[in-house]
């Protein structure tokens, strides 16, 4: 091939970094805070993603759950399921995984500033939208109404329990937390993440919707966000696939022509709309 | 760019002697058929070959590839494997150039594939003209990649005792000149022969599409819910023989494997296929495309539509490899003559 320059390093091989501090999120999930070798920064933007390697287990592609506003370390909310997963769940402080990224499109942040927003996180889709809203929270005068929706299955499911309770305690931000079953300890609101629509006013020219969560409740979150007049284009979903290169290479997030790892994880609904493959 | 005569006779010497500096590779006989292999002897080359089982993309893209090496530790230590053998794929039909092609592409554009481009920049490519269609499933002239444009170094074309060589690069030109100074100017008696020669050869070719390869894409944009795709989904097998045989698929795989003293091991990355169900399952046990006919659709797309939107080239070559090595006998000419059709009511 002539006339091209000369390959050097390698796109594959990951950066090391060290696990300082591993909490117990839930029954399956569990925090890690990781620092870079050399103290360097991750550089993400909300919303984007890294690939993780547990060197002899495998590589997995993981949401940075933390903004690149708290800097010096960073976390990833991880839920034991699969080879990678669980062998990071066997880690400890101390303990070195690779990291390779970030990659992908984040949140727009730049096109939020001054916008209401609007979150609908469920479940684990909590752990992709914390990186935007920890920044948002950093930066609360940029932004206008910070309205926080969050489902989980049980009590016993719910992620990040400490700030969600300093959301909830917050003046600044209009929390509301949901469970698909109660327990006997819980007195909050019970009900699919959808019933708490209805309790939200939102001004839709002005807000920008910004929902993660598992395929299925994609339909039904939009069809939520559409009735309030959200405009498709101010409609933010974060998608999962199995990004094994992140570079758009390997051809598994593939959602008909769009290369998740690229284009996304992180979509406008005007985006993908058209792509039969992104929601099912 | 210039043109050069070799004799027939004089190949040989020309292989042994770019053998002393290159891993030539080339196809040979093998088990009834053809394979790209590297030459153990420069006479086992079978210039003759109707096509190889395989493209010669397993010495750019191998099977499967060690894409780094590591020791456990607190911190592990990994490092990257590089390859810096220099290559000779000599004698590769229009179909695989245009391939390659397209690889090439597909690695380098928005962020270059190191191990692919490391390869892939220490290799030079010796193309060999078709003269006749290798079997009734080639389709190439259709997908216009009967002729190339560019993409290799040398390129040969049968003239009976003698090949006519042109030179596609300057590198190409530098082979030429120092392995086989043999080689004397093309007059214009061998001009007038190669052009009655090649003259002769397109009217061979005569399998074809029913549309421009360039549409192919607006056809598929028209044929996402064609009952096509389940009526061709009740007779695939869903084993990815098509993705395994293809030149232009380069879907991959990256999986650790460790050694048993539990403390090295490698990073490998292996082929994949769109066509296998686990492809696009997620850990939590989601499959993003889990009806065999989507898989299917997926693939066709991929070659008529999403490879030529990024990267301006039809993902089929239309070698056939793919309707030869199905059990079942999907025949892309006549799947995508199909929903030709049926745009057309």
């Amino acid at each position: 091939m002539e006339g091209q320059k000369s390959v050097s390093g390698s796109l594959y091989l990951p950066r090391m970094a060290e696990i300082v501090q591993v909490e117990r999120l839930t029954e399956k999930e569990k925090l890690f805070t990781l620092r870079l070798e050399k103290g360097q920064a991750l550089g993400q933007h909300p919303g984007q993603f890294v690939e993780v390697s547990v060197l002899g287990v495998g590589e997995a592609p993981i949401s940075v759950s933390s903004s690149p506003t708290r800097n010096g370390t960073f976390e990833l909310c991880v839920r034991a399921v699969g080879d990678v997963t669980n062998a990071l769940h066997r880690m400890r402080p101390g303990d070195w995984v690779g990291i390779r990224g970030p990659f992908g499109h984040g949140f727009p942040v730049e096109k939020m500033r001054g916008k209401d927003l609007l979150f609908a996180a469920g479940g684990l889709g909590l752990a992709p939208l914390r990186s935007l809203i920890q920044f948002v929270l950093d930066e609360r005068e940029s932004f206008g109404r910070v309205i926080i929706l969050y489902g989980a299955r049980n009590p016993s499911e719910l992620l990040f329990t400490d700030e969600l309770a300093e959301w909830a305690q917050r003046r600044d931000v209009e929390f509301h937390l949901t469970v698909d079953r109660a327990d006997a300890t819980w007195t909050g609101h019970v009900g699919v993440i959808t019933t708490l629509f209805p309790g939200v006013a939102v001004n839709p020219r002005s807000t920008v919707a910004v929902t993660c969560g598992p395929p299925i409740m994609y339909r039904f979150v939009l069809i939520e966000l559409l009735a309030k007049g959200i405009p498709e284009n101010q409609i933010y979903l974060s998608l999962e696939r199995r990004m094994k290169c992140g570079v758009g290479k390997c051809g598994h997030c593939q959602i008909n022509g769009v290369y998740c790892c690229q284009e996304g994880p992180v979509f406008s609904y005007a985006q993908i709309k058209g792509l039969k493959e992104a929601i099912g | 760019m210039p043109l050069w005569m070799l004799l027939k006779r004089e190949v040989s010497a020309f292989l042994e002697r770019l053998s002393a500096d290159y891993e030539v590779v080339g196809p040979v006989a093998k088990d009834g058929t053809f394979v790209f292999a590297p030459l153990r002897r420069p006479e086992d080359v079978r210039l003759d070959y109707p096509i190889t089982l395989q493209s010669p993309k397993e010495f750019l893209f191998p099977p499967e590839e060690t894409l780094l090496r590591f020791r456990l530790g607190q911190p592990p230590q990994v490092e990257a494997v590089h390859n810096d053998r220099r290559r000779i794929l000599f004698g590769v039909h229009p179909c695989d150039i245009n391939a390659t092609w397209l690889l090439d592409l597909a690695f380098s554009q928005d962020t270059l594939d190191t191990p692919y481009m490391e390869r892939r920049e220490r290799t030079l490519i010796v193309g060999l003209d078709c003269l006749h269609p290798c079997d009734e499933h080639s389709f190439c002239k259709s997908m216009g990649s009967l002729e190339v444009t560019g993409g290799y170094d040398l390129f040969l074309t049968d003239l009976g005792d003698s090949y006519a060589v042109e030179a596609g690069t300057e590198a190409g030109g530098e082979l030429l000149s120092r392995y086989a100074p043999e080689a004397r100017p093309a007059g214009e008696e061998d001009m007038a022969r190669l052009n009655r020669v090649l003259s002769e050869k397109w009217p061979r070719f005569t399998r074809k599409l029913n549309v421009e390869p360039e549409a192919l894409a607006q056809v598929l944009e028209l044929t996402y819910d064609s009952p096509l795709w389940e009526e061709l989904a009740r007779k695939c097998l869903g084993c990815g023989s098509c993705n395994l045989v293809c030149p232009t698929c380069y879907c991959f795989d990256v999986q650790d494997r460790l050694k048993l003293n539990l403390q090295e091991g490698e990073r490998l990355r292996r082929w994949d296929g769109c066509l296998l169900k686990d492809f696009t399952r997620v850990a939590s046990g989601e499959v993003f495309r889990e009806p065999r006919s989507a898989r299917l659709r997926h693939r066709f797309y991929r070659k008529g539509k999403y490879l030529y939107e990024d990267y301006g080239r039809v993902g089929c070559v239309g070698c056939g490899r793919c309707v030869r090595a199905c059990l079942v006998k999907i025949d892309p000419v006549e799947v995508f003559n199909a929903l030709e059709s049926s745009c057309r009511v």
